[in-house]
């Protein structure tokens, strides 16, 4: 047998989006030796899919806007779950942080007087997303990929991480891998490990989510002794494409709505008049001839209800579909045709029109588009401290889609992109000082021969399971359980169809060898899958009420008190696959009297 | 709905052959939607490259009927009715397993393009006009698919030009850069020099595979070619002409300028 590869390092980070290489610049810029690992290859990740834009009150297109409106309208959106400090640091930087993206290469769109233009989005009060096109987040990714480069990071590509190393005392001591394209394992020892490992919405049917969205950093870190919370909280973005059947869950950006486009029912209904809660009647138009008027200056009327938060309209179009008012594919309309010029559609939303038309073959200029809504991203994640992004396991930090409280139970659209690059950067930061401050650091090779062995079990099993199957029944599973609108029995019942898979998981088998084989690899991402949707089950039983990415039919109203809670989750009986998860309730940080105020002020 | 016959390239650096799938048509397929099919079902170990299915990032390139193409954007219903698809990895880099290739040939020249060094920003912060923007914007939307770098003859049976030439890919990265408003790293002789732009005879073959619509010989490599060919090869000059053509910009916009 040949020598395993193994790697020392100051600093690794696990995954490649813009949360991970935001990372990876800052601790590489320290001068520490520094790895980047992603199961896919570099400029891939998640992250070259977000279209709209990122958002940071820059104020370029309406002065009045500032840190504290954006703040504001974070917390609101997020139903106040947020992590206040969070919402807040992530209000103050994310400016320097877009600027930042300017000198490293980006090109924005432009103002007419030359700065970064921004454009309008759900739940935010004025425009802010900079943006390109509808293709921000290529830009972002390019950008920091092209920066990783100039600044010689140890890029690991399709190198995916199947599980952390910790030493005696709990903290973290480097993580176990293996090579998609040869099989072969590798080991990395770090004195900090960075979390970037995205979202886990391969766990749903109908997602805008890709292969790679299986909830491993999420799982690796609960496997390690961290702490999650808020995983119920489930976005369901509202506009995804729903025909053909085979392109159902593509994401359609919120920017077609920003940009003047309108939600239809199947008698042509502006429907989202109807569904305005009280939370946001004060800012939100009463008549359409009000909302069309916003769009060229926010004086001049209020928000068209089609903009209101995420949460508020997917459920809003679930309802109109429930009451038999949806399109011929189960989705309502969404129609910027009959409103924009199709230069202008074709000039802000090239790539909407080009999906459409070549996936459904629907000129969007010219004929509305059929949409529904579709889990997209996950609120909940790692519980870290708001500063440092620190989990409660020494060395373990995390950022982005895979670390919790900035987002409450319900992100506004923008704020994603932005919190990649805030708390990239801090999480990229402390975990510099942190290894800066340890000694060297040596891994358990008794974990990792486990751990190898666990991973290569389904090759060596004959007869089991197909993988694809049970990952068929989980998303089936989570889709008719765990979706858009939930109910006690169904989610106990999903607890224990969830048991069943655990069980089935350990009976999988793959077949072929261990080079470039996707079998195999699904067959390591099902502990991660099916853990984060126990979780997800879990929350969702336990947040008895409706707030924001948790919907309850059973409880259709938000429960002031259980505003005040997260719902956290650990191990407490070992940590691992196999062992339970408990679920309990801590009370939310409380914002200070100078914060509070915003809240109180009109509007 | 009728069948489609899939004849899809299985193996790896010591050879393969062909295999037949026979799967059910299904209304509004796209070939990935078919080869993950064939994965859920008789050959869960078949090796295909996928992210975003929606043309977005630039995995899934392969070849189809000989053409490369995104399998992620190709319809089936757009391929001749009746006629088997034949599904290969791309001919010009080394093939890993089935349908995935070895595509670190890219990588490596991307570490080779001098960074990006741009003026030092000044205190109210860059400002550029959208009409200088465009032209880089239009190079940036490369979702660097690579099939591009798969259709250039260059490169396509000649890997001994592999080490020396970067291929359309970074030619238009070399633009971009070459055009930023703010950029000051002078690589045309680099281009001109260690990676190949005399090679490249405009065939225009890369720009009629782009799934981006780039017009890669067009609006990059030839006026890249003009630039590196320029008699004037001062630095000094170069240097100020790109910054006269940025202020003469910005004050045609001055009616619009604050500042
Ligand atoms: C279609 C779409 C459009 C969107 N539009 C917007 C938008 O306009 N604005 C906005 O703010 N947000 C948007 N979002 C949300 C946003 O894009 C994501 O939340 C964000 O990109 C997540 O970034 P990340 O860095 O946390 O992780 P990702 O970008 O998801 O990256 C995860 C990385 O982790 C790696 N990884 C995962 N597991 C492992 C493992 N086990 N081993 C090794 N590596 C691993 C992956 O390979 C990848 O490199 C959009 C999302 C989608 C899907
Ligand atoms: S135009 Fe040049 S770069 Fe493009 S394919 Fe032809 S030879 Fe290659
Ligand atoms: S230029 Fe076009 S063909 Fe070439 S890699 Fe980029 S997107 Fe692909
Ligand atoms: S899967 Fe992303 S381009 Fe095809």
């Amino acid at each position: 047998m040949t020598e395993r590869e193994h790697h020392e390092y100051d600093v690794i980070i696990i995954g490649a989006g813009g949360a991970g290489m935001r990372a990876a610049v800052e601790a590489k810029q320290r001068g520490l030796k520094v790895a980047l690992i992603t199961k896919s290859l570099l400029g891939k990740a998640h992250t070259v899919m977000a279209e709209g834009g990122a958002a940071a009150a820059m104020g370029n297109v309406y002065k009045e806007d500032n840190w504290k409106v954006h703040f504001r309208d974070t917390m609101r959106g997020g139903k106040m779950l947020n992590n206040w400090r969070m919402a807040q640091l992530h209000a103050q930087e994310s400016p320097d942080r877009i600027y930042e993206l300017e000198e490293w290469g980006a090109l924005f769109d432009r103002t007419k007087d030359g700065k970064i233009q921004q454009r309008d989005f759900g739940g935010h009060l004025y425009a802010r997303l900079a943006h390109v096109g509808d293709r921000t987040g290529l830009e972002l990714i390019r950008t920091m990929q092209q920066r990783i480069v100039s600044l010689d990071v140890d890029v690991y590509m399709e190198c995916k991480v199947i599980r952390l190393l910790t030493n005696d005392d709990g903290s973290v001591a480097g993580a176990v891998a293996y090579w998609r394209p040869t099989g072969e394992f590798v080991t990395f020892s770090a004195k900090a490990v960075v979390l970037a490992t995205g979202g886990v919405g391969k766990s749903w049917k109908f997602t805008s989510n890709s292969w790679e969205s299986t909830g491993d950093g999420h799982a690796m870190a609960l496997w390690a002794g961290a702490e999650l919370q808020e995983m119920e909280c489930i976005q369901f973005h509202p506009t995804g494409m729903v025909w053909p059947l085979s392109v159902r869950g593509i994401l359609v950006t919120e920017g077609v709505r920003g940009d003047g486009g309108v939600l239809r029912n199947s008698e042509g209904k502006r429907f989202m008049f109807d569904y305005v809660a009280d939370m946001f009647r004060a800012e939100t138009a009463e008549s359409e001839d009000e909302a069309d008027r916003w769009y060229d200056d926010h004086s001049a009327g209020r928000r068209p209800p089609e903009l209101l938060p995420r949460d508020e309209v997917a459920r809003s179009i679930n309802s109109e579909v429930k009451a038999g008012r949806g399109s011929p594919h189960g989705g309502v309309y969404l129609d910027i045709a009959s409103r924009r010029s199709a230069e202008f559609i074709r000039r802000r939303l090239p790539s909407m029109y080009h999906q459409f038309m070549e996936l459904a073959g629907v000129d969007i200029t010219r004929e509305p588009m059929e949409i529904g809504p579709t889990c997209h991203y996950i609120m909940g994640g790692v519980r870290v401290d708001a500063e440092t992004a620190a989990s409660c396991v020494p060395g373990l930090y995390a950022a982005g889609e895979a670390s919790a409280g900035m987002h409450g139970s319900n992100r506004l659209g923008g704020n994603s992109l932005s919190d990649l690059l805030v708390f990239g950067r801090r999480a990229g930061m402390a975990a510099s000082d942190y290894a800066e401050s340890k000694a060297s650091v040596s891994i358990n090779e008794a974990q990792v021969s486990d751990y190898i062995a666990e991973a290569l079990a389904p090759l060596e099993r004959e007869n089991g399971e197909n993988p694809y199957a049970i990952q068929h029944d989980l998303q089936e599973l989570m889709q008719a359980n765990v979706g858009i609108i939930r109910k006690e029995d169904e989610l106990v019942e999903a607890l224990e169809h969830l048991e069943v898979l655990k069980e089935r998981v350990k009976n999988v088998s793959a077949t072929g060898g261990v080079s470039y084989n996707p079998g195999w690899n699904l067959a390591t991402d099902l502990p991660s899958m099916i853990t984060v949707s126990i979780c997800a089950a879990q929350g969702a039983l336990n947040r008895r009420e409706s707030r924001g990415g948790q919907t309850r039919e059973d409880f259709p109203k938000a429960d002031p008190e259980l505003g005040k809670i997260n719902f956290v989750q650990r191990q407490t009986q070992g940590a691992g696959y196999l062992n339970p998860i408990s679920v309990s309730p801590e009370p939310l940080a409380e914002m200070p009297d100078e914060l509070k105020v915003l809240f109180e002020e009109a509007k | 709905m009728s069948d489609i016959t899939m004849r899809v390239w299985r193996g790896d650096q010591n050879g393969g052959a062909f295999e037949n799938y026979v799967m059910p048509k299904v209304e509004g397929e796209v070939i990935l939607d078919v080869i993950h099919r064939i994965q859920a079902t008789t050959a869960p170990d078949l090796a295909v490259r996928w992210n975003c299915k929606a043309g977005k990032c630039g995995s899934c390139s392969a070849e189809i009927n000989g053409k490369p193409r995104l399998l992620c954007m190709t319809r089936v219903d757009q391929l001749p009715e009746g006629e088997p698809v034949t599904v290969t990895p791309m001919r010009t880099f080394p093939v890993i397993r089935d349908l995935a290739t070895d595509v670190s040939f890219n990588f490596e020249m991307a570490r080779k393009v001098p960074a990006f060094n741009p003026i030092p920003k000044p205190e109210e912060g860059y400002r550029m006009q959208q009409i200088d923007v465009e032209r880089g914007q239009e190079f940036r939307k490369c979702i660097e698919c690579f099939m591009c770098q798969d259709v250039c003859h260059v490169i396509r049976d000649h890997e001994e030009n592999k080490p020396k030439y970067a291929g359309p890919r970074f030619f238009i990265r070399y633009a971009e850069l070459e055009m930023h408003p703010l950029d000051t790293n002078d690589r045309r002789e680099l281009v001109r020099e260690k990676m190949g732009l005399g090679m490249c005879n405009i065939t225009k073959c890369c720009t009629e595979v782009c799934p981006e619509h780039i017009k890669i010989t067009d609006n990059a490599i030839i006026p890249l070619k003009e630039r590196v060919v320029d008699a004037d090869f001062d630095p000094v000059a170069w240097l100020g002409r790109k910054i006269l053509r940025r202020t003469k910009r910005t004050s045609e916009e001055a009616a619009v300028q604050p500042d």
